[in-house]
């Protein structure tokens, strides 16, 4: 990023800033949060402490911050360093982003950029201009990959109000900023709970960690002592049985068929079944309880979209949503070998070409890294 | 405070006050190294110990506590005396753990008393006082809710613990009885040696010294020595294998390795060149992130993580050899008695 995509950034992200105060606010405890912030092409201010929107608003006018962050944990000393914050409770917090979830057209709307001759080609192994296999992978606005990550929000909520006994009210979904979001529960008995036990509460969700037994297989099993799951069972054992016994009626062959291969058979295939059941949350997001995460309301730089509220998911358009910055005409060089959408609008491919587009088109692009402005 | 019955002392003798104990039923502590009648008490309370440094569990003889004696309260509380006088913490440890083991027992009975509902009241409140957990009974399973059971389930190694290997609904997890006392196993054996441990070192009792020496003489034989073998296990061998081959090694497995190397007594200068391969190495920071984790350049030195958290992260690929390690700094070592 050169000094001038960081001028038009900058401007850009301001004015996001100035036009919508009403839309970023600090959490609940200012006062006991840790904030940071980072500049374009700086390094991360951590340990920081807001009281108030006032202060949060003349800190994103003053040092105009490329990402803004915030704890999900509440601590005595905020801003004094991590072992002597003295902790004192974190929301549970959840990240599903669409880049762990195998979406099958993926790689045909990433490309990669080498991080040697910076040469941006359509995804493949090594650089085509210099060769270097050392590439980063940069994945464009895509729609499956947003139903795929919905998918997972929509199974997380379930679990978290049918397991869990999660009031639905305290759970709030926000748009990421870039590809996935972040599921916050609020005012829970998990509030106050330490990373071990968050890490159950994780393995849970993602079915990580189980054994035959708590689906009626022991290891000297016979044909008394086992009970496989059935429909319509709470919890796990009833969700498996309806992926493993689907449809209804074949559910005493494919039962048979599992006792008669054996346990060792019955683990290796609830470990395969593990991805497809499981819901596809980044474990070490949750179970981190000193993290600090993107504000809501704030931009991410990763994309120059914002991370918003999500009210109505299965008509949230995050390409349209969450996209707040003008489209006043601004000129680029472009290096973008595959189309992407905005605000309803297509945009490339471009091969090293100057072209003048809406300015949240440019900033995306620049954000993105396959872009200059001129 | 739970009030109890000498029924209920007898089966939580931990739960009564020592000395206030002895001194209301009309004794001194020296009465029982030179009352020929209490002097067998002595005796049984060093059984006792012998029995818990076993791994055994010592077995109530009701008989005697039919008497205006209850024996079995006074046993153990001598036997926290003579521990306490003999202070080898190999023995108080054993002995916390039988005992906690012993009253899990009747815990475990009392829940499961359908005749007689005080009981089952009385064990529900003694997890409830002692321990914060909430137990509501609902038909034939104890719900405790999720928050309550990860507090104590978390102590645990074994999978059929995990949250995910548990009956859950509506926030509850549903427990037998066996399980709800198995639950707080750890709990009841840190309250028994924290009481043991805070209790006040008496002056050597006369009649007690032979039983003293032969608890030092018993506690020499709990002894190990620990021998180490240089081989990495497979966590460790995969993560260093994929470096070799120049692919990425995630975050949480780079973590692994340099703690795991740390811990091993190597210095940051020799592990920084295993990172070399790594497609986004940077000297600079490479020997930066190692000094912070080695507490050198940080207030905290970070440990290498449990196997537990490495299954979850995909990073443990076990082997044989693995069984009974709980993290991998333990591969390879063997206690020699």
């Amino acid at each position: 990023m050169n000094d001038k995509d960081i001028e038009l950034l900058e401007e850009s992200f301001k004015k996001f800033y100035f036009d919508n105060f009403n839309l970023i606010h600090v959490p609940e405890n200012p006062s006991q949060r840790e904030f940071g912030f980072q500049k374009f092409n700086s390094k991360m201010s951590r340990h920081l402490s807001l009281k108030s929107d006032k202060e949060l608003r003349l800190l994103l006018m003053e040092k105009i911050p490329s990402d803004v962050y915030c704890s999900n944990a509440c601590y005595s000393f905020p801003n004094l360093p991590m072992n002597e914050k003295d902790w004192k409770n974190a929301e549970l917090i959840f990240d599903i982003d669409a880049k762990d979830l195998d979406v099958s057209n993926r790689d045909k709307h990433s490309c990669v950029k080498c991080t040697e001759c910076n040469e941006v080609a359509l995804f493949q192994q090594s650089c085509p201009t210099c060769k270097s296999k050392k590439l980063s992978k940069i994945t464009l606005s895509c729609n499956d990959c947003i139903i795929a990550a919905k998918d997972q929000v929509k199974r997380l909520e379930h679990i978290l109000v049918n397991d869990f006994a999660i009031n639905q009210n305290s759970i709030q979904v926000f748009f990421s900023g870039n590809e996935g979001f972040h599921i916050y529960v609020n005012n829970s008995e998990f509030q106050i709970v330490g990373a071990k036990e968050r890490a159950e509460i994780v393995d849970y969700i993602m079915f990580r960690g189980v054994i035959p037994e708590t689906f009626g297989l022991p290891k000297k099993f016979n044909n008394k002592n086992t009970s496989l799951p059935d429909f319509g069972e709470l919890g796990w054992r009833g969700r498996l049985a309806t992926k493993l016994f689907s449809p209804k009626s074949k559910r005493p062959q494919i039962s048979k068929k599992i006792i008669s291969s054996g346990y060792v058979a019955f683990q290796k295939q609830l470990d395969l079944i593990k991805n497809e059941i499981g819901v596809r949350i980044d474990p070490n997001v949750t179970v981190d309880i000193h993290r600090i995460f993107r504000l809501p309301g704030s931009l991410n730089s990763k994309s120059g979209l914002a991370k918003i509220h999500v009210n109505d998911i299965d008509n949230f358009d995050p390409y349209l949503d969450a996209c707040f910055i003008d489209g006043d005409d601004v000129e680029v060089i472009a290096n973008c070998p595959i189309q992407f959408s905005l605000k309803n609008k297509k945009f490339g491919p471009y091969n090293h070409e100057t072209i003048s587009v809406p300015k949240y088109a440019a900033v995306y692009m620049i954000c993105k890294g396959i872009a200059n402005h001129t | 405070m739970i009030n109890l019955g000498t029924d209920e002392i007898v089966k939580y003798p931990f739960l009564a006050e020592a000395g206030k104990y002895l001194s209301d039923k009309g004794f001194s502590l020296e009465q029982f190294g030179t009352d020929p009648d209490l002097k067998r008490i002595v005796s049984m309370a060093f059984d006792r110990i012998q029995v818990a440094s076993d791994g055994k569990i010592y077995n109530s003889n009701s008989s005697t506590n039919d008497s205006s004696l209850p024996m079995e309260v006074f046993s153990f509380l001598i036997a926290v005396i003579l521990l306490k006088l003999t202070g080898m913490h190999t023995l108080i440890r054993r002995f916390s753990l039988a005992e906690a083991r012993r009253s899990e027992r009747f815990l475990e009975k009392d829940l499961s008393n359908h005749k007689d509902k005080t009981k089952e009241h009385l064990a529900l409140q003694i997890l409830h006082d002692l321990f914060s957990i909430t137990i509501q009974k609902q038909d034939d399973d104890f719900i405790i809710p999720i928050s309550n059971y990860l507090k104590h389930s978390i102590n645990f190694h074994e999978r059929e613990w995990k949250l995910i290997n548990r009956k859950v609904n509506s926030g509850h997890v549903y427990l037998t009885s066996h399980e709800t006392v198995r639950l707080v196993r750890k709990e009841i054996d840190l309250y028994i040696s924290s009481k043991i441990n805070s209790a006040n070192t008496p002056t050597m009792i006369e009649g007690f010294q032979e039983y003293v020496d032969k608890l030092r003489i018993l506690a020499k034989k709990f002894e190990v020595k620990v021998v180490e073998s240089s081989e990495y296990p497979p966590c460790i061998k995969h993560a260093i294998e994929v470096l070799e081959k120049g692919e990425n090694l995630s975050h949480s497995g780079r973590f692994m390795l340099a703690t795991f190397l740390l811990a091993r007594g190597q210095q940051v200068e020799q592990i920084a060149p295993l990172f070399k391969n790594a497609p986004d190495y940077n000297e600079k920071v490479t020997l930066y992130q190692l000094n912070h984790l080695s507490g050198k350049n940080s207030t905290t030195e970070y440990k290498c993580p449990s196997c537990e958290k490495l299954k979850s992260q995909d990073l443990c690929f076990a082997i044989p050899e693995c069984d009974n390690i709980i993290n991998p700094i333990q591969f390879g070592r063997k206690r020699v008695r």
